[in-house]
């Protein structure tokens, strides 16, 4: 079973607290993220593809009492899929990386990414050390999921399965240092 | 007074612990092993081994979010790795610091080390990363010195280049 993408982001989202954090990868899980509700505790990727999970690692590590959720893509996961080996290591207990996973490459006209081919992200995450890894499978798997988010306790993985399509694009601010700033202001940092 | 060599990778840690970085991630080289045994055996430094370079330019960016500093340890080959991550620094202004041990400088063995050390400098200027380079040990205390006041003062990318001159040559034969 696929879920619908927007939908599965505003149930993970939904009653979301200030003590929440969330990393999108870059495309279409940013969209996604904006579409959700714009909040200035998102740091939104234009670029920087691979990176989303280790921004999310060392926001973590910097917030040990926050929850830091990363939400990205099939392809960004894989690109850097190192990450989730050094995630293995630190296990922070605040960070969850959650794969939003189609098996595609939406954004640029449905190239099929190494998931649909047997890539299994699960398993790999698993594999690296990650104690706590979720297979969603429907709409009672993510409210379980969306359940975890509210009170992490361990690193925590998560594949959600998404159908392969391309709702209308949200496109949230995307000048990096205001979005570095705000979230930093939120926090309480110095901008 | 001249450092010995055994000393200038203290000094680059006492140079972390003043500037309060408490995120160090690393892709092991021999040149940074000495520095990378100090900042293990911290318990106010979170030491993170990498898988590659690049995951560190995300990291610091993720520390620097959440109110922390980290810096980043690597070889010279690291470099490449790092290019495209680097936008991430440069577009929200992200501060980052790189310490780089060279290699394919100076009394190289391993010719597969001249493309990338031979580079290095070019591609981190055209990076907008500001060089500060020590050949000598007693060099290493304010070149570092200097580059974590650009960086966390003026919240700028810069690298630490470590000459290979200033590591030793690597011992190939036992």
């Amino acid at each position: 079973m696929s879920l619908e993408r927007r939908a599965a982001m505003a149930a993970l989202l939904a009653g979301r607290d200030d003590n929440l954090l969330v990393v999108p990868g870059l495309g279409s899980t940013a969209w996604d993220l904006a579409a959700a509700g714009d909040n200035d505790r998102n740091f939104y990727l234009w670029g920087a593809m691979g990176g989303a999970a280790m921004i999310g690692l060392g926001l973590a590590l910097a917030q040990p009492k926050r929850r830091v959720a990363v939400i990205t893509g099939d392809g960004e996961m894989l690109m850097g899929l190192g990450a989730l080996a050094t995630i293995g290591i630190q296990r922070p207990d605040n960070l969850a990386v959650i794969v939003f996973d189609n098996g595609v490459y939406c954004e640029t006209g449905m190239q099929p990414s190494a998931t649909q081919s047997g890539a299994d992200l699960l398993k790999v995450a698993g594999a690296c050390g990650i104690a706590t890894c979720v297979d969603v499978r429907d709409e009672a798997g993510l409210a379980d999921l969306a359940g975890r988010l509210k009170s992490l306790r361990g690193t925590l993985f998560a594949r959600v399965p998404i159908e392969a399509n391309e709702p209308p694009r949200v496109l949230p601010e995307r000048d990096g240092v205001v979005l570095k700033q705000r979230f930093r202001t939120a926090l309480g940092l110095k901008a | 007074m001249t450092e010995t060599i055994a000393g200038w990778p203290d000094r680059l840690y006492d140079s972390f612990k003043r500037a309060g970085i408490r995120q160090v991630g690393y892709v092991p080289d021999a040149g940074h092993a000495r520095l990378i045994d100090r900042c293990r055996a911290d318990p106010d430094i979170r030491d993170v081994v990498l898988t590659t370079e690049e995951e560190g330019v995300a990291l610091a960016a993720g520390a620097w979010l959440g109110g922390e500093r980290a810096v980043l340890l690597m070889q010279s080959s690291g470099v490449g790795n790092c290019i495209n991550m680097l936008s991430l620094a440069r577009t929200c202004r992200f501060p980052l610091l790189m310490v780089i041990t060279m290699r394919g400088e100076w009394q190289e063995f391993n010719p597969w080390q001249e493309p990338m050390g031979s580079i290095v400098e070019p591609v981190l200027k055209l990076c907008e990363a500001e060089i500060f380079r020590a050949r000598k040990p007693d060099e290493v205390e304010g070149v570092a010195e200097r580059a974590l006041q650009s960086v966390f003062g003026d919240e700028r990318i810069a690298a630490v280049i470590l000459s290979q001159e200033l590591i030793g040559k690597k011992v190939w034969t036992k």
